[in-house]
């Protein structure tokens, strides 16, 4: 049984990402025999290898072969298990594509996608390996769920929330190895409802997956500066609780989102087409990938090349906060 | 070698199906369907249906059935009537293909319809699909059903087929059957002009499955062949003719989807019935 314990949720930040992966795996073995592991050649990198010590027979390898992998999940899901499949965002993602909208949109098998690395955290490797467009493309699938952890504990959470639910379910997994830790306790997850992390009166951050910690460090120096914060964690692209978003807009002065992904087409682009149904609005400022690919790089390299940084961030809610 | 009152329905069947495959390619009218890829299937899956598959129709999931998926999905006018003929359907229900709202799409769709296991028509996914299908099977202990994906010459130009292929031989999986459809021509033309994918048999082979070719059309052989039960996933290479039983249609690449007239429409009905 897993424990929500400091010292577990410090463990899981050092891990990294596919660390908490391989933790959650272990969880999800011992609640339902039917939830199974599928990795296209990453079950070190994902995290999996203690899975696959103690449950040999549910770990499915399917060597670098993502279409093949996710075909196959379909295949079990259809016969009643429950696949959880891994490999790079970007591979599970854009590399089969056609397979993720025919199994798991079209047919709505009940495969648990997982995402690894994406945004910059693998972008010392080039941009083939980043991956910033996955949101706009499996959000504008009928459904499926996606949803964008802020730390490593979140991980935890979402997995073990898909885990019970029958929908086909998208989780990518951003930020480095040593995750910044946003939930130091316990907390309640629940998939599609948002978290106030932090409240404000000015300005709201609606922030998802590793921007959500950012947005956090950003509203603190924006204290200092006399301008109060609301942070969102808007941990479920989709569906989006768009009743946090219309109450955000009714509260503050100004709306900010912030994603480890391309402005296109995630969520500033889930908000602002919210917004812009409901009518009248309050300006939105994006933070995002600006629809380039940033050098090839470390994590921070890459993040402060796209102004994905607390100061930055504050900065220019500051500015634009003068000018409202 | 099959008996020969299973040989004898299945001839029927394949008759039988065979002309409604021409009805809903005429009711269609100028939009037309997949006619040439589909007549070119008709005994195969006239034999599953009639001569083997394990199915009951009063209970469509019932654990021990033979899972079918139809990868090249643009033969569905062959899989319908060869449904009906098992009674999984209702033959009446044959004339709403392609019609607004049916379930009976150009391509196999999940949409309440009793026996399709998976949506089909992206071509190059269907074995994959079997491969996490068997897979699901053993884990379940169902050591019985087998797994029947069929899929197009043309369709193996997809390197997923190839993913696939490796996975079942590198998982065992002895309950796949992968049913090619060997006609020889794809949309744009000859197959072995526009991809050749020669030696097709040992290519199977060398990836670690049993291999056999038949004639397509030739329901002993067809019979027998899905009687095989081998150590190793089967493929059956079917060498098959493109809109067969009907003269003008014969290895004609027009006729991959085309509509028909209504002169067209007589003398293939006529060539049908003279054929009898």
């Amino acid at each position: 049984m897993i424990e929500y314990t400091k010292r577990n949720i410090r463990a899981w930040s050092l891990l990294g990402p596919s660390g908490a992966h391989g933790a959650a795996a272990l969880e999800l073995a011992e609640r339902n025999p039917d939830i199974l592991m599928l990795t296209a050649d990453l079950c070190f990198f994902s995290g999996l290898e203690r899975f696959k010590a103690a449950y040999p027979d549910r770990l499915y390898n399917f060597g670098i072969a993502e279409q093949n992998m996710l075909g196959a999940a379909a295949g079990l899901a259809k016969e009643g298990f429950i696949p959880f499949a891994n490999t790079y965002a970007s591979f599970c993602t854009s590399r089969c594509a056609d397979q993720v909208r025919v199994n798991m949109s079209y047919m709505k098998l009940p495969i648990k996608l997982i995402g690894l690395t994406a945004g910059y955290a693998a972008g010392i490797l080039g941009a083939t390996h980043t991956s910033v467009e996955d949101i706009a493309f499996m959000r504008a699938l009928p459904n499926i769920t996606v949803i964008s952890p802020a730390d490593c504990t979140e991980i935890i959470k979402a997995m073990l929330a898909a885990s019970e639910t029958d929908d086909p379910t998208y989780i990518r997994l951003t930020g480095p190895q040593n995750t910044p830790i946003v939930y130091s306790d316990d907390y309640d997850f629940q998939i599609g409802k948002a978290v106030t992390v932090r409240e404000g009166e000015d300005a709201c951050i609606i922030a998802t997956g590793s921007m959500v910690y950012h947005a956090m460090q950003a509203a603190k120096l924006l204290e200092s500066n006399g301008v109060s914060c609301t942070v969102l964690n808007m941990h479920t692209i989709k569906p989006l609780d768009i009743q946090a978003i219309m109450d955000a807009n009714e509260k503050h002065k100004l709306l900010v989102t912030a994603e480890e992904h391309s402005i296109i087409g995630g969520l500033y682009g889930a908000v602002a087409e919210v917004l812009c149904k409901e009518g009248a609005h309050k300006p939105v400022l994006p933070f995002g990938i600006n629809d380039v690919f940033v050098r090839p790089g470390s994590y921070s390299y890459q993040m402060k090349e796209s102004g994905l940084y607390a100061e930055h961030i504050g900065n220019m809610i500051l500015k634009k906060m003068m000018l409202i | 070698m099959a008996n020969e009152d299973t040989v004898r329905r299945c001839a029927e069947a394949s008759a039988r199906i065979r002309r409604r495959i021409l009805e809903m390619t005429y009711e269609t009218g100028n939009a037309g369907a997949h006619i040439g890829g589909s007549l070119s299937m008709v005994e195969l899956l006239a034999c599953l249906y009639v001569g083997c598959i394990r199915f009951d129709p009063q209970n469509p999931c019932w654990e021990g059935r033979d899972r079918v998926i139809l990868s090249k999905g643009h033969a569905a006018m062959a899989l319908y009537p060869a449904m009906a003929e098992a009674g999984i359907i209702k033959t009446e229900e044959l004339k709403t293909f392609k019609k607004d709202g049916s379930r009976l799409g150009g391509h196999p769709s999940l949409n309440g319809l009793p026996g399709i296991e998976f949506a089909s028509g992206s071509l190059g996914q269907g074995l994959s699909l079997g491969v996490g299908t068997c897979l699901g099977l053993r884990r379940k202990g169902n050591a019985e059903s087998r797994v029947y994906v069929f899929l197009g010459d043309g369709e193996c130009d997809e390197g997923s087929v190839w993913e696939a292929a490796a996975s079942a031989a590198q998982y065992d999986l002895k309950n796949l059957v992968a049913v090619i459809d060997v006609n020889g021509i794809q949309y744009d033309g000859d197959t072995n002009e526009i991809m050749n994918l020669a030696p097709f048999e040992s290519k199977w082979k060398d990836f670690g499955w049993e291999a056999v070719s038949i004639d397509g059309h030739d329901i002993g052989a067809i019979l027998e062949a899905y009687n095989c039960i081998e150590d190793k996933p089967l493929a059956i290479l079917a060498h098959t003719i493109k809109g067969k039983g009907i003269s003008f249609m014969e290895n004609n690449r027009k006729y991959h989807n085309a509509g028909l007239t209504n002169k067209l429409y007589e003398q293939a009905l006529e060539e049908l019935e003279a054929a009898k």
